[in-house]
Parts: C-alpha cells; structure tokens; sequence
C-alpha cells in the first residue's frame, strides 16, 4: 500500500515539475471562460472609500475569501453568499448607507435638493441614484435597475416623510443588489471567430479597474466604456497609462503580493507566547505591512527589476518590528526606512519576519512549510500532499538525542521511507531558512547544535537564505511564475492549455524590459487574452448539485 | 406604517419563492402559522446539531468493550459519566473509501458528514447532514442553522452545501450573542409588541433586489446561475427573519434573554479554546429555547485539530504524528491530553442544554446531537471505526444509554438515521458501497 501510494506520487510529481499541472484546465481553446466573481474583503471596502470618500467606515464581517489553485482572485469565481453572510453584507450596508445620507454627509453625494425635504422628488432621487449605482454597479443603470430603487425611495419617504430616508434606503438595496456584490462579466459573441467571445467594454473597465487598482471604475474609465474605447488600440492604451499612472496602481500591486504570497493567512496565525515571548499581534500586522511596502517602494515608486526583490536589502522599520529584526529602530512611532548590511543574514523577502512566520508552525520552524511555500508560489510547482499512513514520529521530536537539527529530523524521516522523492523537493529549500526560527528571528544553532543551512535549488548551490534568495533571483522559472501567477490573478481563473504559448511570450517581453512589473501589468492588460472568453462558466459535466 | 406595505412584500416573497422554487423548501411561515401550534402545549420542536472534535482518539482506550446499555466507560470516555444516561456511543463505525485517496484529516469527516468520501482534497461532494436537515426543518425559526467554532477561526465548518457554500463559523461569545440576542430580537415573552416600521423597509429593499437577480439570471453561465441561487437562497433567508420580527412570537416557558456576552481573547490555546466554547455553547442552548434555530453546528476543534498548550513546541495535529508512543503507557500522553479535553468539553456542551428545563423535561431530550471526529487514530489518519455519539432522545423517538459496535459498517447508517429520527422521508443515503438502507434499529424508542 505505502509503495504503491508514493510511485503514483512520484508520477504525479514529474508532471508537476513539466508545468503540466499549473495549466490545469482541460479545453485547449486558446482562452478560458468568463464568470461572476464575488467581490473580496478589500476590494469592498476600496470601493466604498472611492466612492464616498475614506471617512465612509465599513463596519462588519466579510464573507471569509477562498483560496483555489494559489488565488484568492481565483477563488473569488467559485464562492457564493451564505445566509449567514448576507445578514452580515446587509447589516455592512445599512450602516453605510446611514452615514453617507446623514445630514453632515449628505450634500457631498446627493448633488440636488428636494423642494421639500419631507417628500418625494423624484428627479432628485432618480438623479442620486443614477449617479451612484453607475459606480457601484461599474456601469450605466438601465431603467429596470433604477425603478425599483426609486419605487423603494418614495414608499419610504411618503410613510416616513423624509425624502433622505429614502435615499438611504434605496442605497442599501444597491449595496445588496448581486451587481454589486459581484463582479459579472459579459461578453458577446466575436464576429471574427465562432469560438470566441468578447467581453463588453463595461467588462473590461472593472477588470482593468480591479486589476490596477482593486477598486471600482472611475468616472472617466466607465466614459471610455461607455464610448466603446476599451476594445482595443491607442484609446485603451490611453486608458491603461492612467491607469498605471494613478497613485491608486500602489492598491492593486498590494493586493496582487497580498494574494500571491498569502498575507491574507496571516490574521489566522497563532504563535506560542510562552515559547516566543517577543511575539505579538502588532508584531504580525507590522510584519505583513513591512513586506507590502518593500514591495510598492520596489516595484512602483523605483520601477526596479522585480527578480531583486529576492535580493534586496532595503526595508521598512517599526520600533516592534525592530524587536524580532533585533536591529534599531530610532521613531517611536511609524515607520522608518532601513537596510541590512552587508554581510546581515537577511536579504530579500524571504527573510521577512511575515513569511518567516506564515510557514512555521506555532511552536516551531518549519523546513517542508517554506519549502512547499517556496515551490508552489513561487516556482508555480505543485508538491502533492504526504499519504495519509506516513509516520512522521521521528520528523520533529525536537527532544530526540540523536536528532538535535531539523536537518537531521529531516533526513531521518526521508531516507529510506518512501518519503524521499517529495521531501527532496521542499526540504533542501526550507533548511537554507533554518537559520530563522518559527517568528523570524536569526539563530545560530539549534539545541546547542550549529545550523548547516546550505544547500542546492535545482542543482544551484547556497549557503544560507541569503543564498536562496540569490538562487531564486536567477532561476528563470522564478520569472516565469511571476508572469502566470498575474495573468490568473488578472482574470481570475487559470490559465488554460491554449495559453501557454502566450505565457512564454509573456516572459520573454518581461524579461525584455528587465522585469518590470508595471510593464507586465501594462502587458497583461493590453492582450487579447484578457479581454476575450471561450465561453460562460458551465457546470462541469458529471458533478453534482 | 399601514399594514399595505407588510401585505405587499410578504406576498412578494412567497410568490417569488413559489415561482423559483430550487428544490427548497417553502417557508413554512409564509404559508401557515407553523411555530405556534406546539407552543401552547403541542408538541415541542426537535432541534438537531453536530459537535466535532479534531484528531480523533485511541481506539483501545475510547471504544468500550460491551455492547447494549451496560457496557463500562472506558478510560477516553471516563469524562462522560455525568451525561452517560443522555448518550448513545457508536464505534466500529467506518468511512469506505471506494478505492480513493484518504485525503488526511478531510476523507473522515466528509465520508461521514456527505455519505461520500470526496475524490480531492477539498472536494465535497454533497450536502452535509445538517444542510439536508435545515432544509427540511430550518425554515420556520429565524435562522436556518447557527454554527460556532471555539478555535477563533470562522472558517472552521463542517456545515456545507457544496465545496464554495461553507456557513462560517462564529467565534466568539460576544458575535454570537450580538447575532441572536442583539437587536434582531423579539423575546417572546414580552408582554407588549411593537413591530418595527425600520424592518417593513428593509423587506422591500430585499425584494427589489429579487428583482436584480431575475434580469441577472438570463445572463449567467450555468455555474454563475447556480451560484446565484444560492445567494437568493440567503436573500430569502433574510426576508424570512424580518417577517418574523414583525409577528409577535408565541410565549416560550424555556426562553430566558442572557445577559450580554463580554469580549472574550479568541485562539486556538486549548485554556480559551475550552472557555469561549463554554460561553458559546450557553448562548446556543438559549437560541434554542426561544425557537431562534433548531440546527446548529460546532467546532470544538477542526480537523487536523490545532489546538495548542502554551508553552509546548508542538500542537495536538502535531503531536498525534510526531509523538512516540509511550512504551510503558501504550500511547501518546501529550496527544491524548487534548482527546480528554475535548471529551471533557463535550460533556460540558450536553450539559448546558440538561440544564434548561422544557415542557416535561429538559430542552436536551427535544434535541439530537450528533458528535464525531474525522479519524479514529490520528496518527495514520485511520478512518475507520471513527468515534461517534449522540445526545438527547430527538424528543422521544431516539433510545439512549446504549453502546452500539458496528462491525466496519459504513457511517452512512448513522447518517440515514439521524434523518429517519429527524423526521426526513428517506430510505436510503450514501454513494458508492456508503450507500445503505440500513438505519440503525436499535436507535429507534
């Protein structure tokens, strides 16, 4: 039993490592299908702060994201609304809507006045509605959305005499409204090809939108939908270099690095006090805050080449995060800029105390976690799970003489069980980490014993994280991977088989531009791929329900 | 406010029910005065809900050795014996993989949960049992089913229609008690009623937005359309509660409004871990008196339980794997730490709902709860002889005080029992050689 299980996954593995398994969708039809995607947590409240101005507080519990195939932005096509969250995205709505209508807010975005503020008007209420449920739906409303609104609208205030009221009220059903609490993508069919179909240009505006800022359309980007200059050509480029130019680009490149590296997970993280007594929640939202700035500064504000941020030693300080960095932090408060010397063991993301921590467990470090980390979101690998029997006693009895590092733990469990093919994988990279314990911090030894943290990534040689990092820097498939994983991340499915030739396109013009990420954006967002579909999203043939 | 606009809406949403009806069940409030017939003197509502705890057991210190009502408690389930009168204990009870993969820690509780065993590693391939339960008897109260996790992470349910549509979990006394006790309530022993002219306007804002969805729907891909479903499924899961807040309920003996919960620290540290459930577990019990939910589900831990002691490098998943095996005692002393505490909590759970007096007994005997873990022996995510219980007598129809040892059958006759006792018109359940038409007969009173 245990041999058959590890030779099917052996298998498993090698087309894992061909790429076939990253490309996992079955039509070979050149582009993937469109679907309705829930809107996350961030890109709700990005919305009502663009909107209504960032002193709109979203108050409430959000339907937890899901992860699928490495993306929250994947996951977001799959997901529904449960009883559960709909009492909570009604309750967020009201409480919205509330602070939008009242009397300090309401001239800021109702833009007529009622002749009499304890009755109906209806061009006043009609005109309010329109212009917002224009941003909120990320299109033009036709009559059939504003009626039942404006209906709502003068119910409320005929019974309750107040013409604000109604207002209110007809916000919370745009809020609720399925068009607004998903993204749904339209597409008509391509008049050059049967096979195809193109996305309407509203479509496209929210992708675009979402993509560079992950946040609703502006004004002028639904004008440029609505004039039909999204299809393609100079009128779209247009629109993407203000795009790229906004100071809203920095809110969808944190939101892409949060979704690819998983930053999300980190408010879930539980980390042992009594064994890591500098550990705190302040210290996890720091961690996570410190990895998105070096990201922005680095990719936007320098526009540097992205294989150096493996490699990077500039970074962000707070006085906690000094604490686990053991570095000094002069400003009490905030943030202060910061790099690691020559020399310093830290160099580059992998040595960030967020993603230190995320693949740890909560009392430990964790060579196979960041191994795994490292293989699947960033070389876009799929390592398969161990089997279910295995018998992992000997992996991290931490106390066992004669296994003092987890080095040797390691390869006491992986030598000569069967377990080797996979662990091969995922442990050579994890050990070059082991000089960072289960928070992040430096160590030299573990249990008295010195830490050998060298090692080789597919067949490149390192002495410790830093080394991994340089390693990681050069590994093409590392590029590679960055290039699909924003790609999926764009439009929010993976990638399918018919797509591999652009992908290879893809990397070669990002490596052609010396791997900047605002051009690979720029790229992603002006192909064909993005804005055309092979079809809506089909129940899959076979499944149940 | 007249009535013209309750009138209106109420109409709306049981005629936009009818006219889409996805296999669901109609609101039974909509259609006649359901709830109110029991409550002077009728027969009281059986409730129905699951507790699960992660990582199992060790099968020869939890399985007792003798069958029928008198076996002996053995080490694992020593903690029970204050509740033992009120439990049945299932063993030898096993999740058949049918060839496929046992995806550690998810091919258990899912096999067990859905009749199924799941092809992938998220893969749910039904509804689970207390789904196919609310549908069935979720519609008359507020809210279909309620589910708690004590481990803080409100992903951490096993109440789930499909892989995507996953009820979350509160975590926290204070979310609950905000959820259910907080200003959607109508205690149904006040003497005075006021409805809320506030909620007559949030129901037709629901109902405009049914609207949305109609025009929505002729534009949406087959697997879009379902999903959308599902959302409206919730948008009348909320007109549904409001049309309650507008109805005085009928007075209910059992139901007293707790006091309000305070902030509580919310971890996976097995000290809070056994606090909030204990709070939370409280709060539940009074939902369940004042009729707000009659399916609920809990969590003490998840599967691959990560539960942790303070101080200690490894947590309870951990530690089932890792851990040697004492050679003196037979097993994993530090695992089977948290095996006796979540033996100890489930105690405390049934406890809470004896302690509420209903009608001529407790709110526990008009309750079937449903307990198990999603391995026996953690260590080789063995999902055989998986360990379950129930609590309480489904309002008479279910024996209790038994231990009944299956012989490597298939959960799936737990399952079709619980749905039988339940009330749910089906003869068989499960896929696969799960599937079964044997429901266990020595359950049945």
């Amino acid at each position: 039993m245990i041999g058959s299980m590890h030779s099917s996954a052996s298998r498993w593995l090698l087309l894992a490592l061909a790429g076939a398994v990253a490309l996992s969708c079955s039509r070979d039809d050149g582009v993937g299908p469109i679907a309705m995607r829930r809107l996350t947590a961030d890109q709700y409240k990005q919305t009502i702060a663009d909107v209504f101005g960032p002193d709109i507080k979203v108050v409430g519990r959000f339907e937890p994201d899901a992860r699928r195939e490495g993306l929250l932005a994947v996951g977001t096509a799959f997901v529904t609304i449960t009883p559960a969250g709909f009492e909570q995205y009604e309750t967020i709505a009201r409480r919205i809507s509330a602070q939008v209508i009242a009397p300090d807010n309401r001239d800021r975005f109702v833009r007529c006045t009622p002749e009499d503020a304890s009755a109906t008007d209806r061009a006043c209420a009609e005109q309010f509605i329109a212009e917002v449920g224009r941003r909120l739906l990320r299109r033009e409303l036709s009559d059939e959305d504003v009626a039942p609104r404006l209906e709502i609208a003068e119910a409320t205030t005929r019974k309750l005499e107040d013409f604000y009221t109604g207002l209110e009220y007809a916000l919370t059903s745009l809020l609720i409204s399925p068009e607004f609490l998903f993204r749904v993508e339209r597409a008509s069919p391509d008049p050059d090809r049967t096979d195809r179909l193109r996305l309407t240009n509203d479509t496209i505006a929210s992708r675009l939108s979402f993509f560079f800022w992950n946040s609703t359309p502006d004004d002028e980007l639904l004008d440029a939908a609505e004039r039909g200059d999204l299809a393609g050509g100079s009128t779209l480029d247009r629109q993407i270099e203000r795009l790229v130019a906004s100071r809203k680009l920095e809110s969808g490149v944190r939101a892409f690095f949060s979704d690819l590296l998983r930053l999300d997970e980190i408010d879930e993280v539980s980390k042992d006090v009594l064994l890591y007594p500098r550990f705190n929640r302040q210290i996890l939202a720091d961690s996570r805050e410190q990895t998105l700035r070096v990201i922005t500064d680095h990719l936007v504000v320098r526009n540097a080449d992205y294989r150096d941020l493996f490699t990077s030693r500039r970074s962000f300080m707070t006085r906690n995060l000094g604490l686990v960095y053991q570095v000094p932090v002069r400003e009490r408060e905030g943030w202060e800029p910061a790099e690691f010397p020559e020399g310093s063991p830290r160099a580059g993301l992998l040595s960030h105390v967020s993603l230190l921590t995320l693949h740890s467990h909560p009392g430990r470090s964790s060579a196979t976690l960041r191994g795994i980390f490292v293989r699947e979101a960033l070389m876009c690998q799929e390592v398969p799970a161990a089997p279910a029997d295995v018998d992992f006693t000997v992996v991290q009895d931490t106390n066992n003489p004669e296994h003092k590092t987890a080095r040797d733990r390691l390869s006491a469990h992986s030598t000569g069980t069967g377990c080797e093919s996979c662990h091969r994988l995922m442990d050579p990279i994890g050990l070059g980490f082991e000089n960072f314990d289960g928070i992040g911090m430096w160590r030299a030894s573990e249990n008295g014993e010195p830490i050998d943290a060298s090692g080789r990534v597919d067949g490149e040689a390192f002495e410790d994280l830093v080394g991994v990092g340089r390693v990681l820097r050069d590994n093409p498939g590392v590029s590679a991977c960055a290039v699909e994983s924003l790609f999926r991340y764009a439009v929010g499915r993976s990638a399918v088989v018919g797509e591999r030739e652009f992908l290879r396109d893809l990397t070669a013009r990002f490596a052609a531009s010396g791997h900047r990420h605002r051009e690979l954006m720029r790229m992603i967002a002006a192909s064909e791929p993005f804005r055309t579909a092979s079809a809506l999203r089909e129940i899959p043939p076979g499944s149940e329900s | 406010m007249s009535r013209d606009l309750t009138r209106r809406t109420f109409l709306h949403g049981a005629m936009s029910g009818a006219a889409f009806s996805l296999g669901l069940p109609i609101f039974d409030a909509f259609l006649n005065d359901a709830g109110t017939a029991w409550a002077d003197g009728g027969q009281l509502p059986v409730r129905f809900g699951t507790w699960f705890w992660g990582c199992g057991m060790n099968p020869p210190r939890w399985n007792p050795a003798e069958t029928g009502a008198g076996y002996e408690l053995t080490t694992e389930l020593s903690p029970l014996a204050p509740i033992r009168e009120h439990l049945n204990v299932l063993s030898g009870f096993s999740v058949l993989l049918d060839g496929r993969p046992n995806h550690p820690h998810h091919s258990g509780v899912i096999g067990m949960l859905t009749g199924a065993p799941p092809t992938r590693s998220k893969d749910v391939p039904a509804p689970t049992l207390d789904v196919l339960i609310a549908d069935e008897i979720g519609s008359a109260t507020r809210f279909r089913s309620l589910e708690i996790a004590a481990t803080g992470n409100p992903r951490h349910s096993y109440s789930l229609r499909s892989e995507s549509v996953a009820n979350p979990s509160e975590v926290s006394p204070l979310a609950l008690y905000t959820r259910v006790f907080g200003s959607g309530f109508r205690d149904p022993n006040d003497a005075a009623f006021v409805p809320d002219p506030e909620v007559m306007v949030r129901q037709s804002v629901i109902s405009a937005v049914m609207e949305d969805r109609r025009r929505l729907e002729r534009e949406l891909g087959s697997h879009d359309r379902q999903r959308l479903d599902e959302f409206l499924t919730s948008l009348r899961q909320l007109e549904h509660q409001l049309a309650m807040q507008l109805e005085k309920p009928p007075p209910l003996a059992a139901c007293v409004q707790p006091e309000p919960a305070l902030d509580s620290e919310v971890s996976a540290e097995i000290g809070h871990a056994i606090a909030n459930h204990e709070q939370m577990a409280g709060l539940l019990a009074l939902a369940l008196a004042c009729d707000q939910t009659r399916v609920f589900n809990t969590v003490f831990s998840y599967g691959a339980s990560n539960l942790h002691r303070a101080g200690n490098s490894a947590g309870h998943h951990t530690l089932t794997h890792e851990e040697p095996i004492d050679s003196a005692l037979g097993y994993q002393p530090n695992a089977s730490f948290f095996v006796d505490r979540s033996m100890e909590a489930w105690t405390t759970f049934v406890q809470k709902l004896a302690g509420i007096r209903e009608g001529d007994g407790t709110l526990l005997d008009n309750c079937l709860v449903l307990a198990h873990s999603e391995t026996s022996f953690a260590k080789v995510h063995d999902v055989s002889g998986l360990p379950v219980m129930t609590a309480g007598r489904a309002g008479g129809r279910l024996r209790t005080g038994i231990h009944v040892a299956g012989t490597n059958d298939p959960t799936t006759r737990i399952g079709l029992t619980v749905q039988q006792l339940l009330g749910l018109s089906v003869d068989k359940w499960g896929a696969g050689s799960m599937q079964t038409q044997k429901p266990i007969g020595e359950l049945f009173a």
